[in-house]
């Protein structure tokens, strides 16, 4: 265990990144979102849900694949170099973290994804125990241990002495720790006020209005019950189809890929897509989701359904809330959940 | 509330509506959603207050192409939407029973966390006819929030407490209007050109190119817009920033011009708290100024000086004189 005072994170931040590309919760205009770090940075580690999720870390919302240039009769194609350099992610949530291992199962998995798979080889995750969890919370639903962050480097906010505690949990976090050891103190005497903050973190989890939530009857096995359901027809009458709920999610994994016509060739590049778009895997046979209603059910019947039914049960929801902070509908998943309580679904006030 | 919603269940016994668009109870203390309310029993769940800020004039686009009327429920600054999309063929008035609800400012949630308010657990004090002040419950203690502090910020330069356009009012309305509505717009007139544009890159930088903003929007009620469209190189998921800053909102806010209300959905929805409304009211400031002041939505008869031509119109070169 490592120690560090909230006052000297500036010249940690600074030391990291004098090795490595460091990202972390920035204030922009207003808005924390996971940026890189420059000195006049505004850097908001107290910000527990940043706007977007840190997944643009490893699967960035617009990424070039490979570029065609075409010189005379000649055609050359640059692919896009990959991921070479480490790189830190720091100030992550115990909930981001999980979503990054649902990322895993789709982009580690055959075929591999080898633009993801460079990024995650590169990159280290620290990641920091939610010290005020919010009301939009419901990590624990999801097996997800809010005071327990499962990165490669977990951090704990000790308020009281205006400390950052940090423990290297991985062969990765070990290497980073190491590399900036002069800053650090080390400091097994912080065991007790790490557990005294993990008491305190898991005593406030418990009071939250969703941590409770019953995911019974949400499974892999559900496909029949679910998706023939009545209850869609009015769950999905306020979705505006914008993209809000996919594009702030940490596991939405969709994407599309495109080409842009550059001035002599062609640029081919991917970007996040989302279920909630009329063009989501438009095919020239036709739509095989013509309606908001079929475009809403999917996406919960993906997160809830047919994702752990390919993933031995495991849910593409970490319960970080940010839907349900986000949509100007004010829908999400929990509501989703609840409403096929009579259907069905696990009991939920 | 109970008088609209007893007056609502009227119009559904009577036959006057088959439908009541109106919200429904959210899950916490500050989400509820747009709802159709059809049988008596669903009313239990039915809810207006402080936090009902969605307009839901555009959803009448899809409910008049249902059997029957829809009774609507629509603030003073939805009327004048609605009577825009009336004036654009987009709904049927006929189809419509317009309840105008009382408004005294429509509440940001965000607005109250900026207030360093988290785990909130309840909140009291929205209700329409509730006091100045808004008492929190959270897991971390009890706070006291002004209600006018926790106001959208189109509710800050209200249009005023009147309905252009319903069948019936009920609840009263309140003047919430405490700034000029041209005032931002005015700041940013006054910057450089170098600062204005450092301030507009800033913000949609942060664009996530999401679509809530033109979803949201009353004015955006093509059936095939541009942006989705696979014929044209125009349809665009990326969030190039090059794209972003040059293109999209701006293209939107030159299609909206003239016939953007100013209802102010665009900045309530943007999940980035992009003040996208500043385009399009510097849009209206401009309209205002060349060809007279003009208010979308306030008369569904009036001609839009965008679309009416008159000899004593401003000339192309105006551009070049005044920016």
């Amino acid at each position: 265990m490592y120690k560090i005072a909230k006052k000297d994170l500036q010249a940690l931040f600074r030391a990291i990144a004098a090795e490595r590309e460091l990202y972390l919760p920035v204030r922009t205009a207003g808005q924390v979102n996971f940026a890189a770090w420059d000195e006049d940075a505004d850097v908001a580690l107290d910000v527990l849900k940043t706007v977007k999720s840190p997944k643009d870390a490893f699967f960035p919302q617009f990424e070039t694949l490979y570029t065609c240039r075409r010189e005379g009769k000649k055609l050359q194609i640059q692919p896009e170099a990959l991921k070479e350099k480490e790189f830190v992610v720091f100030g992550m949530r115990a909930c981001d973290v999980q979503g990054v291992k649902v990322l895993d199962k789709v982009f580690l998995s055959d075929p591999v994804d080898s633009y993801y798979a460079a990024r995650r080889e590169h990159g280290i995750l620290v990641a920091i125990a939610c010290h005020e969890p919010e009301e939009s919370c419901f990590c624990k639903v999801f097996g997800v241990d809010a005071a327990a962050p499962d990165a490669d480097v977990a951090g704990w906010m000790l308020n009281e002495t205006g400390e950052l505690a940090l423990r290297p949990l991985t062969e990765k976090g070990e290497r980073l720790i190491a590399s900036v050891k002069s800053l650090l103190v080390e400091a097994e005497d912080a065991q007790a006020a790490v557990e005294k903050e993990q008491e305190q973190i898991r005593a406030i989890v418990e009071k939250l209005p969703y941590a409770h939530l019953s995911l019974e009857g949400w499974d892999g096995g559900a496909t029949e019950a679910r998706f023939n359901s009545p209850v869609w027809e009015t769950l999905y009458k306020p979705c505006l189809a914008c993209g809000t709920c996919t594009f702030v999610c940490p596991t939405c994994q969709c994407y599309d890929i495109k080409d842009y016509q550059t001035a002599d060739g062609v640029q081919r590049y991917r970007c996040w897509d989302s279920c909630m778009y009329s063009d989501f895997t438009l095919m020239a046979a036709g739509n095989n989701r013509t309606t908001q209603l079929q475009r809403f059910r999917q996406r919960f019947m993906h997160k809830l359904v047919y994702f752990p039914a390919n993933n031995d049960g495991m849910y593409s929801c970490v319960g970080c809330g940010r839907c349900v902070e986000k949509c100007p509908s004010s829908l999400n998943i929990v509501k989703v959940i609840k409403a096929f309580e009579k259907q069905g679904g696990g009991e939920n006030v | 509330m109970q008088e609209l919603i007893k007056r609502a269940k009227e119009l559904l016994a009577d036959g006057t509506a088959a439908r009541v668009l109106g919200w429904r109870r959210g899950d916490l203390p500050y989400n509820p959603e747009p709802a159709f309310f059809e049988k008596e029993e669903d009313f239990d769940q039915f809810v207006y207050d402080g936090f009902c800020g969605a307009n839901l004039s555009k959803m009448m686009i899809e409910a008049c192409k249902l059997e029957g009327k829809t009774a609507v429920c629509l603030k003073p600054c939805d009327t004048y939407s609605f009577n825009q999309l009336l004036k654009e063929h987009r709904v049927d008035r006929e189809k419509a029973y317009i309840i105008g609800v009382g408004c005294r400012g429509k509440l940001d949630i965000e607005k109250i966390r900026a207030q360093g308010v988290k785990g909130i657990q309840g909140v009291s004090g929205a209700e329409i006819d509730g006091p100045d002040e808004l008492q929190v419950q959270t897991i971390y203690g009890d706070k006291t929030v002004p209600y006018a502090s926790a106001m959208l910020g189109r509710c800050h330069v209200c249009k005023g407490k009147e309905h252009m356009i319903c069948d019936e009012i009920i609840g009263e309305s309140r003047e919430t209007q405490d700034a000029d509505r041209f005032d931002e717009v005015r700041a940013i007139e006054a910057m450089s050109p170098e600062e204005r544009f450092a301030y507009f890159k800033k913000e949609l930088s942060k664009c996530i190119r999401c679509n809530a903003c033109r979803n949201a929007c009353p004015a955006c009620s093509c059936r095939k817009c541009v942006f989705d469209s696979n014929k044209f190189d125009s349809a665009q998921k990326a969030n190039v920033d090059s794209f972003e800053e040059k293109m999209f909102h701006v293209i939107r806010a030159f299609h909206v011009a003239g016939r953007c209300t100013d209802c102010g959905e665009c900045s309530r929805v943007c999940p980035q708290g992009i003040p996208l409304h500043l385009f399009n009211r510097k849009f209206i400031k401009d309209i205002d100024e060349l060809y007279g002041e003009f208010q979308a939505g306030k008369d569904p008869e009036a001609k839009s000086p965008l679309t009416d031509y008159r000899f004593e119109d401003a000339e192309p070169g105006i551009v070049g004189k005044r920016g």
